[in-house]
C-alpha cells in the first residue's frame, strides 16, 4: 500500500514536467530508491501502471534503480556499506552508524516526446 | 527527450507537513507521532497519559485505523477530544489526512497533539504528519531483534519505550540486548521501559513529555 502513495508522488512529478516540457507522451520515467526506504520495485510498478491509465503518461516505462545503503561510522569514522538493513560497521563491528545513503525517493529524468 | 528532474517523490507530503509543523509550533502544540507494531500498546500507552497528564494539560488525539473507530472509542472515554481517521487498508497516516482531521480540534485549547499511527514499523517511518517528535513502542512479546529488523523508525525517533515490561519474567526478550541495539541505532534517543498496567512506570515518560511542551513554549516566546 505505501508504494501506491509512493506511485502518487512518481506521477504527480511526470505529470507536470511533460505539462512544464509541452509533452505529448511520457516514455519512460526513472526512479532511484533507496533499500532502506523497503520500497519493493513490483509494487511501485504495479501502482503508478493504474495510477496512469488515462494519462499522457500510460504505459510509461518505470525504471526503478535502486540506491545502495551507505553509512558512517562515528566510532573509527570509516564509510561503510550497510548490507541487508545491517547497521553494522565493516571496519570496527561498531553499530553506531549514521545513515548517508539509501534513504533517497526521487524521480531522477523523465522521458517525454 | 529526457529531463532530468531529481524531485523528491514525498515533496507534497513534506511540504504539508512542514506547513502543519509551523502551525503548531506556532501555538504551542507539542505533537507527537506514535509509532509501533499492532498490539504493542499504542493505545494503552495514550489512554493513561490523557488520565495521567489532562489535570496539567490539554491533550487531543488523532487515531489512525485502517477500518474501525475501536481504538478512539477508548480514547473518548478517557476524555480527551479524540478524531478519527479511516484509512481503507492504508498502512500509515500521511500529512494531508492529518491536516483534514485538525479541523474537527479546537486546537486554542491543546497543549499536546498525540497521532497514533497504524500500528506498522514500515511505512510510517517514510510519511511526517507535521509532528515535533516521533515516538516509537516496542513490546517485550515481539522479541528484541526489532530495532536491528525496522531499524529507520527506530532512528527517527527522539523517544522509545519498551512496553509491558511486566511481562519481562515470561518471555526470552533480553533487554539489555535490545536497549544494545536501539542505543546504536539511535544514540539520542530517549529511553523509557514501561508497562501501561502500572502508572509509576510511565514518570519518565510523562516527564519526557512534559518537558518538550515547556521547550516547546519557551522556543515560542523566545
Amino acid at each position: 500500500m505505501h508504494e501506491l502513495a509512493l506511485a502518487q508522488g512518481v506521477l504527480d512529478i511526470v505529470l507536470s514536467t511533460a505539462v512544464g516540457n509541452n509533452a505529448v507522451r511520457v516514455a519512460g520515467v526513472k526512479v532511484i530508491a533507496g533499500e532502506l526506504t523497503g520500497t519493493v520495485p513490483e509494487a511501485l510498478e504495479m501502482g503508478f501502471a493504474a495510477l496512469a491509465k488515462g494519462t499522457i503518461a500510460e504505459n510509461a516505462r518505470l525504471l526503478i534503480q535502486l540506491a545502495p545503503a551507505t553509512g558512517h561510522c562515528r566510532d573509527c569514522g570509516s564509510t561503510t556499506d550497510i548490507d541487508k538493513h545491517s547497521f553494522v560497521c565493516q571496519a570496527c563491528g561498531s553499530h553506531a552508524i549514521e545513515i548517508i545513503t539509501g534513504r533517497e525517493l526521487l524521480v531522477e529524468s523523465v522521458e517525454v516526446e | 527527450m529526457e529531463i532530468t528532474v531529481m524531485s523528491n517523490i514525498l515533496e507534497k507530503n513534506e511540504e504539508i507537513a512542514a506547513e502543519l509543523n509551523a502551525r503548531f509550533s506556532k501555538r504551542g502544540i507539542f505533537v507527537v507521532n506514535l509509532l509501533g507494531s499492532p498490539g504493542c500498546g499504542k493505545t494503552s500507552l495514550v489512554e493513561q497519559t490523557v488520565r495521567l497528564l489532562n489535570n496539567d494539560f490539554s491533550l487531543a488525539i488523532i487515531e489512525g485505523d485502517l477500518y474501525t473507530s475501536k481504538d478512539a472509542d477508548r480514547i473518548a472515554a478517557c476524555g480527551a477530544p479524540v478524531v478519527q481517521i479511516n484509512t481503507h487498508g492504508g498502512c500509515h497516516l500521511d500529512a494531508a489526512m492529518v491536516k483534514a482531521a485538525i479541523s474537527q480540534l479546537d486546537l486554542e485549547q491543546i497543549d499536546i497533539l498525540i497521532v497514533e499511527n497504524v500500528g506498522n514499523l514500515v511505512c510510517p517511518a517514510e510519511f511526517a504528519v507535521g509532528e515535533h517528535a516521533k515516538v516509537v513502542i516496542l513490546s517485550v512479546t515481539e522479541g528484541e531483534d526489532k530495532p536491528l529488523k525496522y531499524p529507520a523508525v527506530f532512528q527517527q525517533s527522539a523517544a522509545v519505550l519498551i512496553n509491558k515490561v511486566d511481562l519481562l519474567p515470561y518471555t526470552d526478550f533480553a533487554i539489555d540486548a535490545a536497549i544494545g541495539d536501539i542505543r546504536g541505532l539511535n544514540p539520542n534517543a530517549n529511553l523509557f521501559n514501561v508497562s501501561c498496567k502500572t502508572a509509576s512506570s510511565l514518570a519518565g515518560w510523562l516527564e519526557w513529555l512534559k518537558k518538550q511542551v515547556i521547550m516547546l513554549r519557551k522556543q515560542k516566546s523566545d
